[in-house]
């Protein structure tokens, strides 16, 4: 309680300490400061919003009138009669591409920079490159994969041109880098005592690697790469260059490698598609095809993060 | 071995260890550095194969073509001038948005935001990152186009300003991660002397952290500038352009950029392989677009070192 | 006189008594007579024999001119202020400055008259041979069974691992505290546990030797006491090279103790030596180096 003088010029010294320190302050400029900053992140939630009502209440006339039927179908330049089933067939077939060969080669790469690797110029140099790698363009990929697995010349021998074969390496080749990355970093998380404790018993490093550091380092391994692979399955670009069909594209026929030797489509590619020919006719496929391509790549995030969780727990 | 201090009860032969686990050490760890070295052969691949495309093109089209007035290449016309505008016109328009965003978010969740409104705030930016460009392009064309560019200004369906927009929401997440790092890096010293002598929070945030990380924000906007200038699918959806288009910086036009003007001659009637000049010329912009890309991240990560290096 | 005619360090002085007023450490003298016993029964021979080694880090040289032997079936402690590259030397004994770039040894060591880094000598044989216990305990995140277990499996061990591990914890004093679940993960131990376990687990391997790295600074006085005991026990079957920032647990605990410090060379360059190296009775109550008894009576350090 303020105990003033006859006149408010009268306060004494402590008491206007006394008012400074206890006084509510109303820092407007502040508050209006934090909300500014805040709203950044509101402005972002609101978009993202918008983005899913938009594109589901596109969807919902295909899906509730066709439901599964959308799933089973094939491309068709009939709205009615177009499906998604071969573009989820050709993207987790490139999924499955991108785990056999991305996967392997590139926690061995990062294996190899964080553990054995001396600090050299060359190994300066190969971690720089991935660097680089890693922010080149998706479509410059493309450009790779049609040079080398596309065109006459190449190894279009083997993969059949513009297949689904070629897909699969062009996008391993896409993710390499970031594979390596993300599994270095989770490999440098390891804390050093438990190498040390390894090599201490007289292991070598492999033994080490292999028993001690893998094993810690599996959960963001792990996790790292099921995101990557989300990121592959949405990728359009290089696919775009490398053939992926569009239109009319017929399948069925054929033993199992000449399948894979033959056209294909991968999902984003169909959306694309949809979304560029007659938007008019194709938008409400087109919204039902992302909502399929969101709901994916929703079940692949969750997984991940189940996985992380479930490997953290254990220490 | 010293006949003085050896008792005799070992030999140099009993420390070399068993052969076949030796062996086995090797041997992985070649395999390891071939997998290492992979790394340098694709970097190799993609420049030779640039290198080579580019010339073929250059080699075999009338350089005067280079300067044309517009994109069009079906008709030999090869304008770089108007791809490269368009990039840049689409990624400044995305710069515009993201950078606002990205920092005013990063700034947010380094600094204000509390460990229990962070877990929930972050999930926004996360969920944004994930969503792929092709859906950001339809986005683009059927939700910012009509009910921002052209109800705003009088723009056509298709137009570079509702590309520009789905491009920065795109980068938005990339550029307050980058940032946020920066910012979290700033030392708490830092800000307690700031707060100790009775700094507000604003003050600390503006006048201390920001200066402090300000090589980590730049690099964030960096690279969030060659994120944009390499994304096509958004591009290729809503900013039209596809048959070719002329010189143009109006953004509620439709234009061209050099992803999207790639995609166009892959898919156009021009993909029929070497049958016309079209078609390598999808080398030459992809050279340009690479060597673009790699100056901005090579800048970038200059400017990440220089992070490292203070703290 | 010194017994068994070790040579000492570099910078000693000539030996004979000196008449001068000091502090006595308190030893204890039940503790003496123990270590008297142990060492008319131990047989003496010198199992580490350290010949001008020095340790260079890239041009840095941590360690110059050491030179002393290491007998079997004894606790040899080294001390000496911090950064006087007590650790460095202990860790060429089983080669783990390997695993530092740059580092490089010059001089040589020589194990039962092997020299240690010769060509041929594989580093991971010698860590089977020469275990290592190290300052903040390092179990492996995995289950007791399997921290133990890992490097007589690495070493390709056939018996019956169950008995292995029943019988490391044992000589570790281990046994008694985890028994009952071996598969429990090592974190959930205590610190003094955890250190118990990381030794049973250098033993598994059936080493001739076991060099210990400061192993309780990271414990509480109690934890201390009980691993200090099991030293004494191990000692019967292991030798036993420990590094310690604390005196007075040398003086408890070891036979020999060696006494290392920081000197200036030229260049006025600094680098770790060996001032002096003897029975540890001697050298914490009679040192013939004025810098050692500087050091033991806490004048500086």
């Amino acid at each position: 309680m303020a105990r003033r003088g006859a006149l408010a010029g009268d306060l004494t010294a402590s008491e206007i300490v006394r008012r400074r320190l206890t006084g509510r302050q109303a820092d407007v400029l502040g508050r209006a400061f934090e909300a500014l900053l805040l709203s950044a992140l509101l402005v972002a939630l609101v978009i993202l919003v918008t983005l899913l009502v938009d594109i589901f209440r596109d969807a919902v006339p295909v899906l509730s009138d066709r439901g599964v039927d959308f799933l089973t179908s094939n491309v068709s330049s009939l709205p009615e009669r177009a499906g998604v089933r071969q573009g989820i067939q050709g993207s987790l077939t490139i999924v499955v591409f991108v785990a056999i060969l991305a996967f392997p080669l590139g926690v061995g790469a990062a294996i190899y920079l964080e553990e054995y690797a001396r600090d050299t110029r060359m190994t300066r140099a190969i971690n720089a490159n991935i660097r680089n790698l890693a922010g080149v363009p998706s479509i410059v990929y493309g450009l790779l994969g049609i040079a080398i697995f596309v065109q006459f010349g190449g190894l279009s021998g083997i993969t059949g041109g513009r297949s689904v074969v070629s897909a699969g390496l062009t996008m391993s080749i896409l993710v390499l880098p970031i594979v390596v990355i993300t599994a270095a970093e989770a490999i440098r998380a390891v804390p050093d005592g438990i190498r040390e404790a390894g090599y201490g018993v007289g292991a070598t490093r492999w033994e080490v690697v292999r028993s001690h550091v893998l094993p810690y380092a599996a959960p963001g391994i792990l996790t790292g790469t099921v995101l990557t692979m989300a990121r592959a399955f949405g990728e359009a670009a290089p696919l775009i260059l490398i053939g992926a069909a569009t239109g009319f594209l017929s399948t069925g026929s054929g033993g199992f490698f000449e399948q894979l030797r033959g056209a294909y489509t991968a999902l984003p590619i169909q959306v694309y598609d949809f979304a560029t020919r007659n938007l008019r006719e194709f938008q409400n496929s087109t919204a039902a095809a992302i909502v399929v391509l969101l709901v994916i790549l929703l079940l692949v995030n969750a997984v991940a993060i189940v996985l992380r969780n479930r490997y953290e727990r254990r220490w | 071995m010293d006949a003085a201090i050896g008792d005799g009860r070992l030999t140099v032969a009993d420390l070399q260890g068993s052969p076949r686990r030796r062996r086995k050490e090797a041997l992985i760890r070649r395999l390891l550095f071939g997998a290492g070295a992979l790394s340098i052969v694709i970097n190799v691949l993609i420049v030779v194969t640039l290198f080579d495309g580019t010339v073929d093109f250059l080699s075999s089209v009338d350089l005067s073509t280079l300067w044309t007035d517009g994109w069009f290449p079906r008709r030999n016309q090869f304008d770089v001038r108007t791809i490269v505008a368009g990039t840049l016109l689409v990624s400044a328009i995305a710069m515009v948005v993201a950078a606002p965003l990205g920092l005013g978010a990063a700034m947010y969740l380094s600094e204000y935001a509390s460990p229990r409104s962070r877990r929930a705030l972050k999930p926004i930016l996360e969920v944004l990152a994930g969503i792929p460009s092709v859906v950001m392009g339809f986005f683009a064309l059927t939700w910012i186009s009509p009910n921002i560019m052209q109800r705003f200004w009088d723009a056509t369906a298709f137009n570079v300003g509702a590309a520009g927009i789905g491009v920065g929401i795109l980068i938005t997440p990339l550029v307050a991660s980058v940032a946020e790092d920066a910012m979290f890096a700033v030392p708490r010293s830092l800000r307690e002397a700031a707060y100790g002598l009775g700094a507000k929070k604003r003050h600390t945030t503006i006048r201390i952290v920001f200066p402090a990380a300000v090589s980590g924000i730049v690099a964030a906007l960096i690279l969030g500038l060659s994120r944009a200038i390499g994304e096509t699918l958004v591009v290729a959806i809503a900013a039209g352009g596809t048959g070719g288009s002329l010189f143009s910086l109006d953004p509620t036009q439709p234009g061209q950029t050099m992803t999207a003007a790639m995609t166009a001659l892959a898919t156009g009637s021009d993909q029929v392989k070497g049958a016309s000049e079209a078609f390598p010329s999808l080398f030459f912009v992809g050279t340009l677009l690479f060597l673009m890309t790699l100056s901005l991240n090579v800048v970038s990560e200059r400017f990440v070192r220089r992070v490292r290096k203070r703290y | 006189m010194n017994e068994g005619g070790e040579g000492v360090g570099t910078g000693t002085r000539s030996g004979g008594s000196r008449a001068r007023p000091r502090q006595r450490p308190y030893t204890g003298v039940a503790v003496k007579t123990e270590r008297e016993q142990r060492r008319s029964e131990a047989s003496g021979d010198v199992i580490f024999d350290v010949r001008d080694l020095s340790v260079l880090y890239g041009d840095f040289r941590a360690v110059r001119d050491i030179s002393l032997p290491i007998h079997e079936h004894e606790i040899t402690a080294m001390i000496g202020p911090s950064g006087c590259g007590k650790t460095t030397v202990l860790r060429c004994f089983n080669r783990m400055n390997d695993l530092i770039e740059g580092a490089r040894v010059e001089g040589q060591i020589l194990y039962h008259g092997v020299d240690l880094y010769a060509k041929e000598v594989d580093p991971v044989e010698v860590r089977r041979r020469v275990g290592m216990v190290f300052q903040k305990p390092n179990p492996f995140p995995k289950s007791i069974y399997e921290n133990v277990a890992f490097g007589p499996r690495v070493a390709g061990f056939g018996g019956s691992m169950d008995d292995l591990v029943e019988e490391s914890l044992r000589k570790a004093a281990l046994w008694e505290e985890v028994k009952d679940d071996l598969r429990k993960n090592a974190y959930t131990l205590s610190g003094g546990q955890q250190q118990r376990l990381c030794i049973a687990r250098a033993i598994a391997v059936a080493p001739d030797v076991i060099l210990m790295d400061e192993p309780c600074s990271a414990l509480d006085p109690i934890a201390t006491l009980r691993i200090e005991e099991l030293m004494r026990d191990l000692v019967r079957d292991y030798t036993i090279i420990i590094v310690t920032h604390n005196m007075q647990q040398a003086a408890r605990v070891s036979d020999r103790t060696a006494f290392f410090t920081v000197e200036v060379g030229e260049e006025g360059r600094r680098a770790g030596v060996l001032v002096e190296y003897d029975a540890t009775e001697r050298i914490f109550t009679n040192p013939s180096n004025q810098r050692t008894e500087d050091y033991v009576t806490g004048r500086f350090g």
